[in-house]
């Protein structure tokens, strides 16, 4: 059967993971290859990095990131940050990106989510969407959460499929950093609405809160950046409890 | 092992290449990305990668030719993911008639599943030497939205709401569905179970 996925996700800065990292003692705490390297050892099932950085040098560091950690690392991994072009798109591809994730770009232009179906496939097309309950509304935000549109959350996840995305990546901005568990109402109901594999994000604190995501949410991926970061949840720890939990999981 | 084997990876704008690459490198191996028909014929062994859309792939390696070179070749041949379905006659994706080394037709999961299917599935029935020092129900990674059938070439199997051929081998030439390039230490060790061959 296919598993549920654990993905850790990786905020990126110029090259650089951007929260402190203390744990699997690491020689550079700041080396997102070296850390992708041994969450992948530890059983992660794939990889999310995040560029967050904004300057001009950006884009041929994120290339060289990208190349490194396709070198390197030998499950899948999907970049996204700022990602606004089909050329965008190519040249992480080319450089080992298995998947890239847009979400603001995609908003302003829906059409590029079909123009990269189209170029690439479907299979490493993720759209990445915040969303936040308003008057009882999933309505999608911009910029990092920043900005609100007037979008509904399940009208957008539809829209998206049918342009040819292969994945979302739905993030709570209300579960968002509560470290209370994931949006597992929303989850579901968005699992249902779309036949595309969900990727949960957003508020994960405790091993329980995964198994919550898969079984009540009905996500097919998992995804969390400080827990892991901080090894407040250990990968293998978590692995063995979903499974204990009758969750379909891969054991390294 | 012999580290210094000429090994072509086939290049027809297909994505994944770089990643089988470097995990020939993360093996010791060098590979060559080329669409040179006398290299690709003189190398000792073959890997014809994958990921994008069947019909635009058969116009590519039209364009050069490969269609009608790859059939002929005598050395293992490795197709993974587009590269096996494309090794079948015939794929439902962009109605497309394939390179038809093997006498099978391509499908589209059918909407009781989500689709495409993403992620790490088991593989079961192993009957290869592909799968030596690999168990049975070892995990791949899995990225597919059309599937092979069960059928007689089938050497590994694998269910997403029904069970289907995830790798297949008919005398020199090979196809995985799963992507061996990203499929941890297991997936390593059959691209050099394939490589040994």
């Amino acid at each position: 059967m296919l598993t549920k996925r654990i993905i850790p996700c990786l905020d990126i800065k110029n090259g650089r993971t951007v929260k402190g990292v203390n744990f699997l003692a690491l020689r550079d705490a700041g080396d997102p290859v070296e850390l992708a390297q041994k969450y992948a050892e530890t059983g992660a099932d794939e990889l999310v990095f995040l560029d967050i950085s904004a300057t001009e040098e950006r884009r041929r560091t994120l290339v060289d990131l990208v190349r490194n950690v396709a070198k390197t690392v030998n499950i899948p991994f999907t970049v996204g940050g700022g990602i606004a072009s089909v050329a965008d798109v190519s040249v992480l591809l080319q450089n080992g990106a298995d998947k890239i994730s847009i979400n603001s770009a995609a908003v302003k232009n829906p059409k590029l989510v079909e123009e990269l179906a189209k170029e690439f496939g479907s299979q490493c097309v993720v759209v990445a969407i915040d969303a936040k309950q308003i008057e009882n509304q999933w309505i999608v935000h911009l910029v990092g959460g920043k900005q609100a549109t007037t979008i509904d959350l399940f009208d957008w996840a539809k829209t998206v499929e049918n342009l040819g995305a292969g994945e979302i990546l739905f993030t709570s901005m209300d579960h968002d950093g509560t470290k209370n568990g994931f949006a597992n109402e929303a989850l579901a109901q968005l699992s249902s609405w779309v036949n595309i594999p969900i990727i949960a994000s957003g508020g994960a604190g405790a091993k329980e809160h995964f198994a919550d995501a898969f079984i009540q949410g009905k996500a097919d991926a998992a995804l969390a950046a400080s827990v892991f970061h901080f090894n407040e949840i250990p990968i293998p720890e978590l692995k063995q409890y979903l499974a204990d939990q009758n969750i379909v999981i891969r054991k390294v | 092992m012999n580290t210094t084997q000429k090994i072509a990876l086939i290049d027809y704008g297909a994505g994944n290449v770089q990643s089988v690459l470097f995990a020939l490198e993360r093996l010791g191996f060098q590979g060559i990305v080329t669409n040179d028909v006398t290299i690709i014929q003189q190398a000792d062994k073959v890997i014809f990668p994958g990921v994008g859309e069947a019909s635009s792939a058969m116009q590519k390696l039209k364009s050069t030719g490969l269609d009608q070179v790859i059939p002929l070749l005598k050395q293992p041949v490795l197709g993974i993911c587009l590269g096996m379905q494309l090794l079948c006659r015939y794929s439902e994706e962009g109605n497309t008639n394939a390179l038809g080394i093997f006498d099978l037709d391509v499908k589209k999961f059918s909407n009781s599943v989500k689709v495409p299917q993403m992620g790490w599935n088991t593989i079961a029935n192993l009957k290869s030497d592909l799968f030596q020092n690999i168990s049975e129900n070892e995990y791949m990674y899995l990225v597919h939205s059309y599937y092979v059938p069960e059928n007689p070439f089938s050497i590994a199997q694998t269910n997403y709401g029904i069970d289907y051929a995830s790798a297949i081998q008919k005398d020199n030439f090979y196809g995985v569905q799963f992507h061996p390039e990203k499929s941890g230490t297991a997936g390593e060790q059959i691209l050099k179970n394939f490589l040994d061959s």
